[in-house]
């Protein structure tokens, strides 16, 4: 497409609508316009210019406002619906057919639909994260589309401009009065008071203030793409780790994903207010609710084994440090962060037996049983032993003659023996549970008796390593900044002229916050005696003045 | 006496104050025209007084509060509400600053004083953190974003003022019924005071025992005659009312009934005053605005949402995220709560783009404003008492 030549002979991009310099209508359409529209200066922007190639049917969606918009009330909408009831990850179930039932018997029908609608993982699905994709695309191409004509035409931008651009600002005065050279002076001298920039081109005069704000939502928007990248990033292998470990009192376990780092749990402490100890101030609200929990903590030592030492090999570890893992207060060492997340109080740890004489309950021995870690056979009394055949941690009953274990957790612990004895050299088989024994071959002589129990604290901990977090705080300082400096600070510009035919035009123009513009026009007009200029928005003003003209 | 009895009293002399300031800047909106100039000025000058005469004893509340309980007093739904009505005062007096409006102290402060009164129907009594809001996070975070929420809310108070002098009262439309709906949610909160009040004047209590939604037997105490009964529900307190109906376990049937209750009594209040006043309340209300300028709210209602949006940004999402990563061990989980947050944010930045993009001024940018309300009070009041999740102090 041809460039403008404007007639101040100013050659203008295609697609102009403002010369960028004397600031003259350039076609008919702004022509008719009793107000300007000011956002972009009337510069030439890509998607208002070219509709022809596919290229430009998208980059013409994507800079649309109007689409922008309807991408983030359709995210804000999913977002919302997200939340009717709670999401996958908060559902105390794992798999596919438990997490089903889980909201078909919780919530009906309606959790039902909810679940088979895949709204219940809605955040990961795939047209949640193409939504949010598209608002990254439509951030991009909007924001070029806009901030590269803006940055040229204010940089073109004249102190003199024609009278058709400034009757056509919002604000606007006209006046036979008598201003002189000595009141542009003045105007000048207040004008540079009040902080703006002044340029002064024979009897014109532009007075400029905060510019940098209209860069604000370019920056701003630069620094929310940032951000998603940051997220973006994390589905990358080895910026981001999430893992969870389990921790006993006195175990040394290996950090996933870590190289080479080892946890032991010294202690779990639990505590809870209590009425005596704490503020009086608390009385009440634990006299209405019951307990409340005060402190939830692991003191674990951090060692490090040497390079490539895996999990299972505790050995040759160095000590790093020693620290109190609490809520709000992880332990931190190489990128990786561990925090306190969740506990068991006194899971088994040991369980202690004697091998009796059934009928005369006399003890050839007493064995410990770690349940973490329990031994194939423990040797007794000369002549006697027990053999550990099979071990069922969290044991639930058999199912067609055989035993099962739920998890590996030692809920409810179960053990497949053998007895030897002198007078058994073969031995004899009891199946051991807490309170019971079953023999399942056939009636035995001797038996396990239960002693004791020791129990023990166990941490959950969560392991995490989330290398894009710099480049999200990066993003989020960016929006920050960007947001600040768009929305308190303001573009206003001030023009005043003095025309051939002697008379004085004023006109202003702001992004926002019209008010302090037309104050600080009132105290240039006060000193320098320009002309009364008018909003031509203002629709109570406009409307007091018919009043006044009508005497009413 | 102690700090705890001082913090409660300087609470109740800022909400006598808010009341007082209220009916001053109803007299500096009924004198202001041009002649009486001098009486508008003496009435706005006295009313700004007593706001920020109250508002220093409402900061007084927070700090004996603070002192007392050893921690921020924003950690349970009473203390983070009232937080908020002090906030909105709060934005009221810097915007006031600025634009030098009375009418927006004559709508600002009663949202103000309901807000306060609202927050007090729940306990108000100290309570200890438990371990995740042990953070100095929590105090930057929250009272961060109840900041911006507060001046977001002002916007909407500019936007409720620009549509009730704007929109023609005579005629039926829709506008007219959407503007006295709000009138009439504003009475429900009414409502719920008078109905939580009452009842608990009367000192009604009653126990019942119910089968929860993991089929174990809790036992819960109702403070308004149960309504609907909970699962399974039996009365442990001798001649407690029978529930008129039971609810399946996912229902918190005390919550319904209270839910219940607040429409009855806020219906009939309504409905008395409407008897009285003989006229829709945005009509009795309309005359308060006819002397504000339009331009100006409109503006108030944009300057609002550009001051407090940052503002709300930083503390709602930034910090949050921050002490999310501390206490969580992620910045960001999709809890409901953070998710609603989410959702304010993106609605003002839609607000904000109609605004600058698409001219939307006047009567849509108000009734936006009064939608980003309506969300803001959802997140505050509804996700915590629906919606459980992490956040619920309830
Ligand atoms: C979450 C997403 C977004 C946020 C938080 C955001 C934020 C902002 C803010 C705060 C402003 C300044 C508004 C004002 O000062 O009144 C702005 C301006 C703007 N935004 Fe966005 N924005 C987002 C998405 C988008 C999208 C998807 C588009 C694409 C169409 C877009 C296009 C614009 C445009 C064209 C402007 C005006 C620029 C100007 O006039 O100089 N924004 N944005």
């Amino acid at each position: 497409m041809d460039k403008i030549v404007c007639a101040c002979g100013n050659v203008n991009p295609a697609g102009t609508e403002l010369c960028e310099s004397c600031g003259r209508p350039l076609n008919k359409e702004t022509n008719d316009k009793k107000i300007v529209d000011m956002r972009y200066e009337g510069s030439a922007r890509r998607s208002q210019t070219y509709n022809k190639t596919i290229i430009d049917k998208v980059w013409n969606f994507f800079s649309s406002v109007k689409v922008g918009m309807w991408i983030i009330v359709a995210i804000l909408v999913a977002a919302a619906i997200g939340t009717i009831l709670p999401q996958v990850f908060y559902v105390p179930a794992t798999t596919e057919t438990d997490i089903a039932a889980y909201y078909e018997r919780i919530y009906g029908w309606f959790g039902t639909m909810y679940y088979k609608l895949g709204l219940s993982d809605l955040y990961s699905s795939w047209w949640f994260q193409g939504l949010v994709g598209m608002l990254g695309i439509s951030l991009v191409i909007a924001s070029l589309d806009r901030v590269i004509p803006l940055y040229k035409s204010l940089k073109k931008q004249q102190t003199k401009r024609h009278i058709s651009f400034l009757k056509r600002q919002r604000i606007i005065g006209m006046d036979q009065a008598n201003v002189t050279e000595e009141s542009l002076l003045k105007a000048e001298q207040k004008l540079k008071e009040l902080k703006y920039n002044v340029k002064r081109d024979g009897n014109a005069i532009l007075a400029e203030r905060g510019r940098f704000s209209r860069w604000g939502p370019y920056v701003n928007h630069l620094g929310l793409i940032l951000f998603l990248f940051g997220v973006m990033l994390r589905a990358l292998p080895g910026f981001y780790v999430d893992e969870t470990m389990w921790l006993r009192e006195g175990e040394t376990l290996y950090v996933p994903e870590t190289d080479g780092y080892f946890l032991e749990s010294k202690e779990f402490i639990y505590e809870t207010y209590s009425k005596e100890e704490s503020k009086e101030v608390y009385g009440e609200a634990i006299d209405r609710v019951g307990t409340i929990a005060k402190n939830y903590q692991t003191d674990v030592a951090l060692y490090k084994g040497p390079e490539g030492s895996i999990a299972g090999h505790t050995e040759d570890l160095s000590f790093v440090k020693e620290v109190s893992i609490q809520v709000n207060k992880p332990i931190k060492f190489d990128n990786f962060s561990v925090f306190q997340m969740d506990f068991r109080l006194d899971e088994l740890a040991t369980m202690t037996f004697q091998l009796q004489d059934k009928a005369t309950q006399q003890s050839f021995g007493e064995f410990t049983i770690d349940l973490a870690d329990p031994q194939p056979v423990y040797e007794l009394k000369k002549g006697y032993k027990v053999e550990v055949m099979d071990y069922y941690a969290d044991f639930t009953g058999f199912e067609e003659g055989v035993p099962q274990s739920q998890s590996p957790l030692p809920n409810n612990p179960a053990f497949l023996i053998k007895m030897y004895s002198p007078e058994f050299p073969k031995g004899e088989t009891s199946f051991v549970m807490i309170k019971e024994t079953v023999e399942p071959l056939g009636e035995n002589k001797h038996k396990i008796a239960f002693q004791s129990v020791e129990t023990r604290d166990v941490s959950g901990l969560t392991v995490r390593k989330d290398l894009t977090l710099p480049l999200l705080a990066l993003g989020g300082l960016i929006f920050m900044i960007g947001v600040a400096q768009g929305a308190y600070w303001n573009h206003r510009r001030i023009w005043i002229q003095l025309l051939e035919d002697g008379q004085t035009v004023v006109a202003a123009h702001t992004n926002k916050n019209w008010l302090s513009v037309k104050r600080d026009l009132d105290k240039v007009t006060e000193v320098a005696h320009l002309p009364k200029y008018l909003d031509q928005q203002d629709i109570d003003s406009l409307e007091e003045k018919v009043d006044k003209e009508e005497g009413v | 006496m102690d700090m705890a009895s001082l913090s409660s009293t300087l609470l109740f002399v800022a909400f006598v104050a808010y009341l007082i300031a209220t009916f001053l800047f109803g007299g500096a909106v009924k004198s202001s025209n041009s002649k009486t100039t001098k009486s508008f000025e003496r009435w706005g000058k006295l009313a700004i007084t007593v706001t920020i005469l109250g508002f220093i004893a409402n900061l007084g509340y927070f700090i004996t509060r603070w002192i007392a309980a050893g921690h921020a007093p924003v950690s349970n739904l009473f203390e983070f509400t009232t937080a908020f009505g002090m906030m909105v005062v709060g934005a009221f007096i810097l915007i006031y600053f600025i634009y030098k409006t009375p009418a927006l102290g004559l709508f600002a402060l009663p949202i103000g004083i309901i807000i306060i009164a609202y927050a007090s129907m729940f306990p108000t009594e100290i309570t200890p953190l438990i371990p995740a809001l042990k953070s100095y996070w929590l105090t930057i975070h929250v009272i961060t974003a109840a900041m911006g929420e507060a001046i977001l809310a002002i916007s909407a108070v500019a936007g409720f003022i620009y549509l009730l002098k704007n929109i023609d009262l005579t005629k039926k439309s829709k506008e007219r019924f959407w503007i006295e709906a709000v009138m009439f949610v504003l009475v429900l909160v009414i409502g719920f005071i008078v109905a939580t009040v009452s009842f608990s004047l009367a000192d009604y209590k009653a126990e019942y025992s119910y089968i929860s939604k993991d089929e174990t037997q809790h036992n819960i105490e109702y403070t308004m005659p149960a309504l609907f009964g909970m699962n399974e529900s039996v009365a442990l307190t001798k001649g407690a009312f029978e529930p008129l109906v039971e609810m399946p376990p996912i229902v918190n049937a005390k919550k319904l009934t209270t839910v219940i209750w607040t429409i009855l009594f806020g219906t009939v209040i309504y409905i008395l005053l409407r008897l009285i006043l003989r006229k829709r309340i945005a009509s009795v209300l309309q005359p308060l605005t006819k002397k504000s300028n339009s331009q100006l709210m409109d503006e108030i209602g944009y300057r609002a949402v550009l001051i407090g949006f940052p503002v709300f940004t930083l503390g709602a999402l930034i910090f949050a995220m921050i002490w999310a990563h501390e206490a969580w061990s992620r910045f960001w989980g999709w809890d409901p709560k953070e998710v609603w947050a989410l959702i304010t944010f993106l609605f003002y930045a839609v607000f904000l783009h109609l605004r600058l993009s698409k001219g939307w001024d006047g009567k849509r940018s108000a009734w936006i404003a009064l939608i980003g309300f309506i969300i803001i009070m959802f997140n505050l009041i509804a996700v915590n008492l629906i919606i459980a999740g992490l956040h619920s102090y309830a």
